[in-house]
Formats: C-alpha cells, structure tokens, sequence
C-alpha cells in the first residue's frame, strides 16, 4: 500500500513544491474543490432549500438562491401526508432483519468454505459466484413468480418481510468478501483451538467472528444500504400501502402529490443513509478499496 | 487485488496446515462423514436461499419462456412468447435506447471517473473531504436523487436549475425530459451524478498501487504528463479498468429507475423506454409474464455474447 506523503505519483512532488508547479497544483485544487462542492453538494442543497420553497416560488424565473419565505410547514406536511413514520419504520425494520440474516447464514456459509471445506464446496462457491454475471432484470420475473408461489411449500410471501430478506442472502458478493477476509485468517490459530477441543461453532464464534470486526462492518453497512436504496424488488413483492418501503412510497404518492411536497419527503428519506454514510465512511471507503483495512 | 485481509496475514515459517485436515482423535468413514455434515450445516442456510431465489428463478426463467399461462393453465408454446415480444413496437426503441445509453454511459460514466481518480490522486490536501463529496451521491436512495433531478433540476422552463445555469451562461437552454434528443443524455447526467463516486474509489485504490519508479523512468525518458498517462497509469491499472467497463455494461443495460421517475416510463416518442422497463411494463402491467421471460432470456444472451467478446479481446492482448 502506498503511502499518502512521499509516494511518487504521475507528477513529481518536487515539480508541485517549486515556482511554476506550486502556482498550478494550488490553483487547480481550488478550483476542483469549488467545483466539486458545486457539482456534488450544490444539487443536495438545491433540494433541502428548494422543498422549503412555495410553489409560486418555485417556478419564479430565475429560481432564487435563497427561499425567500421558508415554509417548512413542506416538510411537516411530507411527514403526515406520506405518513413517512411508517413508511420510515418499514424501512429500518427491512433492512434490520435483512442485515440480521446476511450476517447469520452468509458468515455461517462463508466459514464453512473457507475453513471446515465440507465435499462439494468449491463446486457450492462456483455456482454462487455464477449468479454474479446474471443480471438482477433477468430474474425478476421467475422470482416473483418463486415468490408468490414457494415450491413445495406454495406459500405466498407477498407482502411479507421474508420476501425481501431471504432473497438477499443469496448475495455470491458478501460470501466472496468474507471468505476471503476468513481465508487470511492463519490457520494455527484454529489449530490452537482445535487442540483445547473446540467445536467448530466455538471456533467461530470465539476466534474467527472477533478477529473479522472491520468485514463484519463492511458487510452490515452494505446489507443496510442496499435495502433502503432499492426500489423495483420491493415494490414488486410489498404491494400494500401498508408495506412499502419509503422509496416506493414517495414514488407511489408522487403523481397526486404538490412536488415540493415530494421532494421535501425525498430529502426525509435520504437523511439515514447520509447519515449512516458520515458516521461509516471510513469503513465504507476501505471496505470498496484496499486492503487498507487492518486491525 | 486483495480486497481485505485480516491482520497478521503474511507470518513466515511453517506453512500452516488447513484447518480442514486438522489432527483427529478418530479416524475412518463416521468421522470424516460427520465432519462434512457439520460443513453442510453451516453451508445450508445460504445455499436453500440460492436454490430458492437464485438458481431455481433462473432455470424457471427459461422454461417459462416456452410457456404460455392462462386462467391457471400452463401451455407449451414453443418460440411465441419470443415471436410477441419481437412484434412489441417498442421492442427495437427500447434496444436502440438501451444500447445508446449504455454507449453514453461508457463516454461519460467510465472515462470521467477515471480521470476524476487521476486528478484527485495527484492531490496531496483535502483528500479525504473531495473523496466524500464524491461519493456521497451514491448513498443516497436513487428514488430520491431522481426525484431532485426530475422536478428541479430538468424543469423545461427557465425556472429550472440546469437551465437557469445555461442561461446565466449565455447557452441555449433545453427542454430535457420533454425533448426525445436530450432524453437519454438527461439520464445519463443523473445516472453518472449519482454512481460515479463508486467508480473513482476503486480507481484511486489501483492508482495507488502503481510503483512511482515506472513514472520516474518514463519522466527521464522525456515523456510528458499524457504521454505518462497513456503508457504508464492506463497499461499499469488496465485489468481493473477492463473489469469496471464490463460490469458497467451489465450495470447499464439494465436501466430502470431512471425512466421510470424521470420520464414516467416511456418518455416522449418512446425516448425513453428501456429494456428493463419493457420487461416490468410486460410482465406487471400486460399481465404476459412469460413474455417478460423471454425478453429476458434475451438480455441475458445479449450480454454473455459481450461477455465473450470481451474474454476474447482480455485474452489476446495478453
């Protein structure tokens, strides 16, 4: 892994530190800040402000920076119109039990390929890692129609958290990433283990689960924003007003409702992976690139 | 590209033996049966949900394709599913629109983080907050970002943000959704905002994997900053770059969420309609789920035949 200070880059850090270099390097990086401010913070700040507009407001030429009258009253009547509550708290309750089960099984199958090794596991794992290459459109018919219909079972899972839950334990990428993280695990500490008569779920639970915090991590935070990012599935499986997960709400109420009202309920929405975002986002960023993940 | 390893990975000595050939205090048949049973029952919480969800849907996929369900009734019907969709008048626009955004998406999508990544590698303050603002758009729920775009920023009027910026800078200002020529690349300004952040990570990682010295040498060499560039970043993150242009080809050709909010579906002259969409309006609205089936067989023959030729030009150039 390189280093932040000292590595030598496409252009040389004594060209950046002299006369000439120095002028570009500070002027271009403040340039891109601004930029990048503008193009990335500037439309989230056009959102928060502009759902605080009035409708007059908001089709004035030219739009106004600043909303001239605030009206949070947008918000309040996003909250209660959409009843956002709920749709919030259907959310949070799918994407805790969906980050529940991916860490139960996924953890569970990701030990028993790395570590126990079971006969046909490596064929397991190559079938596993196959679902990566189809495309999520090209099932979404067969698995509605598994959905409404479970074989054998002819359960209906419409409706039902399961519907979104266990679908998502079939995720070859977690598997992949934990597996890999338990196969540098060396193995004389198993060993070790194995000597003081440990069962393979001791060893688990005692020595692999602790040492493996920051993929552990990487994989929750994943589990959870896949959930509260995703709109087709669930608003396929969760039809009922009473189930919708917030996304397919809003878009639900989209067409009835005043669009500041509709964006005012889009800002509601996005403020708990944003969150989520700012307090993880060292584990996010190192989690999506390198083995920069260390103790 | 290790991804993540856990700390103390790289002890010298012994090589250790796997945990799966550790020492018995029985040997024979019952034991080495039970311990793979023991393995198995680890394993099959994971693997019924693959059966179920994953593997099963996507035999099921192709079977249904053949198949034709009426009042309750399943029928084999041979290639008509197939032979309907392509009678679709929207069968054609959706494949020209989908294959034009995937191709947009490319040029814009693939190149421009990757030089984003260039830039900010070269950087050496305000790393970590340029890092952030970059990726944040990719947290936030698409139905929400799209809503954004759809109501304020494509506003066809001058009230609209993007045409306000136009015309503060004295250029033609646009229609946006409501315009078949600038739907597509209206999409793909919402859809690169709002993944892009993804891409520039995993660049900036194999950027920083690249040895100084090669950038050294080609320096004394006399090249400049595109030539280093061209002979030097692009052939030392190559595979990386191959990988990330595959997965956005699969990641593009299913474009959904985007023509569904920003152009309510179809968009204007069917300017917008996807594949993706022609899928669901198929299968949830004309109530022909076998022939959302077929069309998505076809998809997926499409894209393992640019899979191939992928393989084949990864493979040769090696």
């Amino acid at each position: 892994m390189a280093q932040d200070s000292g590595t030598r880059t496409l252009i040389s850090p004594a060209q950046l530190r002299r006369g000439r270099g120095r002028v570009v390097y500070w002027t271009l990086l403040t340039v891109v800040v601004l930029v990048f401010t503008l193009a990335f913070l500037g439309p989230l700040y056009w959102m928060v402000t502009g759902a605080l507009k009035s409708g007059q407001e908001i089709a004035q030429t030219p739009p106004t920076l600043f909303p001239n009258d605030p009206q949070p009253q947008n918000y309040v009547d996003a909250w209660n119109n959409l009843d956002l509550a709920k749709l919030l708290f259907n959310t949070f309750y799918y994407a805790a039990g969906a980050l529940l089960f991916q860490l139960v099984l996924d953890t569970a199958a990701a030990y028993s390929l790395s570590k126990l090794r079971p006969i046909f596991g490596n064929a397991i794992l190559g079938l596993m890692l196959a679902t990566l290459m189809i495309p999520a459109m090209v099932l979404i018919v067969p698995q509605y129609v598994t959905v409404i219909d479970l074989p054998i079972l002819h359960i209906n899972l419409l409706d039902s958290p399961f519907a979104i839950w266990l679908p998502l334990v079939a995720n070859a990428f977690n598997i992949f990433l934990l597996k890999r993280f338990f196969d540098s695990i060396p193995e004389d500490l198993m060993a070790a283990a194995v000597m003081d008569g440990a069962t393979p779920l001791r060893t688990l639970w005692s020595i692999i689960l602790p040492m493996s915090r920051p993929i552990l991590g990487v994989v929750s935070i994943f589990a959870v924003t896949a959930v509260w990012k995703d709109f087709l599935w669930p608003k396929l499986v969760m039809p009922s007003p009473e189930t919708r997960t917030v996304s397919v709400g809003i878009y639900a109420f989209s067409a009835g409702t005043p669009m500041n009202i509709v964006v005012a309920a889009s800002v509601i929405a996005a403020i708990p992976t944003v969150v989520i975002f700012l307090i993880f986002q060292r584990n996010i960023m190192s989690g999506l690139t390198t083995g920069s993940i260390k103790g | 590209m290790a991804i993540t390893t856990a700390p103390g990975t790289t002890r010298p000595g012994r090589p250790a033996r796997p945990y799966a050939e550790r020492p018995r205090r029985a040997t024979g048949l019952g034991r080495k049966v039970r311990d793979n049973l023991t393995g198995h029952a680890f394993l099959i919480g994971a693997v019924l949900c693959f059966v179920v969800f994953s593997w099963y849907p996507m035999i099921r996929g192709i079977v249904m394709s053949f198949q034709r369900t009426r009042r309750g009734e399943t029928t084999w019907v041979g290639w008509d599913n197939y032979l309907r969709i392509l009678d679709d008048p929207s069968f054609w626009p959706a494949w020209k629109n989908t294959l034009y955004f995937t191709v947009l998406a490319l040029v814009l999508g693939y190149a421009v983080p990757f030089f984003v990544a260039i830039l900010l590698n070269e950087f050496r303050h305000a790393k970590g907050y340029l890092r952030i603002l970059v990726y944040l758009p990719v947290m936030l729920p698409p139905a929400s970002a799209l809503f954004l775009f759809k109501y304020y920023a494509y506003d066809p009027s001058e009230a609209g943000l993007f045409n306000a910026i136009l015309k503060a800078l004295h250029l033609p200002t646009s229609e946006w959704m409501q315009s078949p020529e600038m739907t597509m690349p209206a999409m793909v300004i919402a859809s690169t905002w709002m993944n892009m952040g993804s891409a520039v990570l995993i660049y900036l990682a194999a950027l920083q994997n690249i040895p100084g010295e090669l950038y050294e040498a080609a320096e004394l060499d006399g090249a400049g900053i595109w030539r280093r560039i061209v002979n030097v970043t692009i052939p030392q993150t190559r595979l990386i770059l191959l990988l990330l242009a595959m997965l956005q080809i699969v990641a593009t050709m299913q474009l959904f969420i985007e023509p569904l909010i920003l152009a309510n579906g179809a968009g204007a002259e069917d300017s917008a309609t996807s594949v993706a969409y022609l899928i669901y309006q198929h299968g949830f609205f004309q109530n022909d789920l076998n022939g959302a089936a077929a069309l998505g067989v076809i998809m997926l023959v499409v894209l393992a035949g640019f899979s191939a030729v992928y393989a084949r030009l990864t493979s040769k150039q090696d």
